[in-house]
């Protein structure tokens, strides 16, 4: 029996990937509220590449459309509980 | 003058009825059509709630253009939005080729499924 603690969360390494790469999809759409969920935290924030893994080319259009969306009131600014 | 594909999302008031509604939306396409623009597609999302209110309201009536139009056609088109009291928001996009092809697919009901997950939550 060692004396060091075991890691409580072990990490593991799992690769990221940018689903629009890898999905093929070209063009992010702002009407799809329900899409754009997925890019956003339960605040309405648009979530960083670091933790959604899409590249840099996608994360601004994604960025684009949540704002477009935003414009048109089919996502929220600000909230508390989106999700 | 060459054409450009563009994409026109407005938001009426709540406060109107049906026929109302319907004349607006003629007076905006007739402005698309004075100008020489060509309607490619028309939807109409109806009564939609919306995400945070707009003076005062909670809910608004979506309607989408997507036209091919010389340039100068958004500036009279929006001109005609701002001084119209019943437009609550409006946006209109220039569509690249992606978007182009992906509006196609929509139109032909390729992510409906989805659509129609929208409309009960609606």
């Amino acid at each position: 029996m060692s004396l060091v603690n075991e890691r409580v969360h072990k990490q593991e390494n799992r690769e990221k990937y940018c689903r629009f790469k890898k999905s093929g999809i070209k063009y992010i759409d702002y009407k799809d509220g329900n899409f754009l969920l997925k890019f956003v935290n339960e605040q309405g924030k648009i979530l960083p590449r670091r933790l959604t893994g899409t590249s840099l080319k996608f994360q601004r259009k994604v960025s684009q459309a949540v704002a477009r969306a935003r414009h048109l009131a089919i996502l929220p600014y600000v909230t508390d509980s989106l999700k | 003058m060459e054409l450009r594909n563009y994409e026109t999302v407005f938001i009426l008031t709540p406060l109107l009825n049906e026929t109302q509604m319907q004349e607006t939306v003629e007076k905006f396409r007739e402005v698309l059509k004075e100008n020489g623009a060509e309607v490619i597609h028309e939807e109409n999302w109806g009564l939609r709630k919306l995400a945070y209110p707009i003076q005062k309201k909670s809910t608004g009536f979506y309607h989408l253009i997507e036209f091919k139009a010389p340039t100068n056609v958004v500036d009279a088109l929006e001109l005609v939005y701002r001084r119209d009291e019943k437009v609550v928001r409006f946006l209109t996009t220039a569509l690249d080729k992606h978007a182009v092809a992906y509006n196609e697919r929509r139109r032909n009901g390729e992510f409906k499924s989805q659509a129609k997950k929208e409309e009960v939550k609606g």
